[in-house]
């Protein structure tokens, strides 16, 4: 008898990978790099110079995607699940002797909700996060001041363009290859079987139940403080455009 | 706070955050010097090879009014006018055939990266200027680019520096579109911006004019290392 695949699927139990908070984070994230690698790659890149040659187009795309990135970074972290993501952040930055083996075997170590490799990405893209603000206010800061030109910020802001590029190819490659982490992401759930098979160690909430901390709605100061950042985002956008 | 479905074992991960994002600061002070020395390396790697290389010395292309202006060998002029005797009408092959000089120069940007030893070929300002003789009231150039509004000056006194050169080659090829094509200034004492891409017309004046980037803010003698440069 054949089963139609689409109910096989829904039929198989899910549990909880990715709240809300966490899925919103990392969609503001892969479209702020997407944007912000492709026309960095045309300011940098003379072969696409030519093919693009909108240089102030270009650097005014860059410009405000960095903005828009980093406003919809903190509003999320502001008005989103805070416990969850306090959690997932406890999830990577802790390493037992496993994840440590994971890493030394390649892979060969039972996983938690994340496996070693998993966790060094994550914390070098959030490292990355840091660098790019941080060389990228300089040159924007050292085009209008030049006591603020400091020697190594455009090699800082470049190595971190070849790092990033570099990650993100792995990054996609891993996703694509393994179909249920990317539903992990998209979706917030994977298969139970999935779940077992590669993160062992893992005690997945399932599919529905309430995850922590969820319907605790942002104080008013958290709301004041999301409403001062966006005006800020929109404030640094207009300057630049 | 025992939940024991929380992850256990040492915060390595946060002290590996800690320690990536402060050695990436720290080379906010190396970074350069890292750069020069990586580019000093791969000199030894052939001309062709390293210009692909997405990593060290290369071109960044400025352009403030795309697109970038477009070459046509059979329409293409050069005017010389303003403070001169006989005006004049150039054509590429004119151009060419004036004395031909080859300069091995480093390309210093105001913005912070540079492009060592780019070899250009050209003419110098006074064999460009010999056929059009200056009047004597003349004191600067101004370089009118095709890519509207760019424009710069420069004092036929800097334009006596021996390395001064209006460069139709680059790298022993003829100057690329992205870099000027087919004639650009070649000022390697100063900064990039002062090299007028897409020159098409050279006004000979009495006094110099701010240029596009000195209207806003930057220095009008952009020596290297004397100017608002750094």
């Amino acid at each position: 008898m054949a089963v139609d695949p689409r109910i096989a699927i829904a039929a198989e139990p899910r549990v909880a990978r990715f709240g809300l908070t966490e899925r919103r984070l990392h969609t503001i994230h892969a479209w702020a790099f997407s944007i912000l690698l492709l026309t960095g790659f045309v300011l940098y890149l003379p072969f696409l110079a030519q093919i693009v040659s909108d240089r102030p187009l270009m650097k005014g795309i860059h410009l405000v995607t960095a903005v828009a990135w980093l406003t919809g970074l903190a509003l999320v972290v502001l008005l989103g699940d805070r416990a969850a993501l306090a959690r997932t952040r406890r999830d990577i930055e802790r390493f037992d002797a496993d994840d440590v083996l994971f890493v030394r075997n390649r892979g060969r170590a039972p996983a938690g909700r994340f496996n070693g490799g998993q966790k060094g990405h994550a914390i070098v893209q959030a490292g990355l996060a840091i660098l790019f603000t941080v060389s990228g206010v300089l040159l924007w800061l050292g085009e209008r001041n030049t006591d603020l030109r400091l020697p190594g910020t455009i090699a800082l802001h470049d190595a971190a363009t070849l790092l990033l590029a570099g990650l993100v190819a792995g990054h996609i490659m891993q996703a694509t290859s393994h179909p249920q982490s990317l539903e992990g992401i998209r979706r917030g759930t994977v298969r139970a079987s999935y779940a077992a098979a590669h993160h062992p160690r893992w005690d997945p909430p399932a599919d529905g139940d309430q995850p922590v901390g969820s319907g605790a709605r942002p104080g008013i100061g958290r709301t004041a403080l999301a409403a001062a950042v966006l005006a800020l985002g929109v404030a640094a956008v207009t300057l630049l455009v | 706070m025992n939940d024991p479905a929380q992850s256990a074992g040492p915060p390595i991960g946060r002290r590996a955050f800690l320690g990536f994002v402060g050695l990436g600061l720290s080379s906010l002070a190396w970074g350069g010097a890292a750069m020069d020395l990586l580019a000093q390396s791969t000199r030894l790697v052939p001309e062709s090879l390293r210009s692909a290389l997405p990593f060290g010395k290369g071109w960044r292309i400025y352009a403030v009014n795309p697109p970038h202006p477009k070459f046509d060998p059979a329409t293409w002029r050069l005017r010389i006018e303003g403070l001169v005797e006989r005006p004049q009408t150039l054509t590429y092959a004119q151009l060419v055939a004036l004395p031909r000089v080859r300069q091995t120069s480093d390309f210093v940007c105001v913005t912070g990266w540079s492009v060592d030893d780019v070899r250009w070929a050209g003419v110098r300002f006074d064999d460009l200027l010999a056929a059009a003789r200056p009047l004597p009231s003349a004191r600067a150039l101004r370089f009118v680019s095709a890519e509207e509004p760019y424009v710069d000056s420069l004092t036929l006194e800097q334009l006596r520096e021996p390395d001064a050169l209006l460069a139709y080659g680059m790298d022993d090829a003829p100057l690329k579109r992205e870099h000027g094509a087919p004639v650009r200034v070649v000022m390697p004492k100063m900064y990039g911006y002062k090299g007028v891409k897409w020159v098409s017309r050279i006004v000979v004046t009495d006094r110099v004019e701010d240029g596009y980037w000195q209207q806003r803010g930057y220095d009008r003698d952009a020596w290297i290392g004397g100017s608002n440069g750094r």
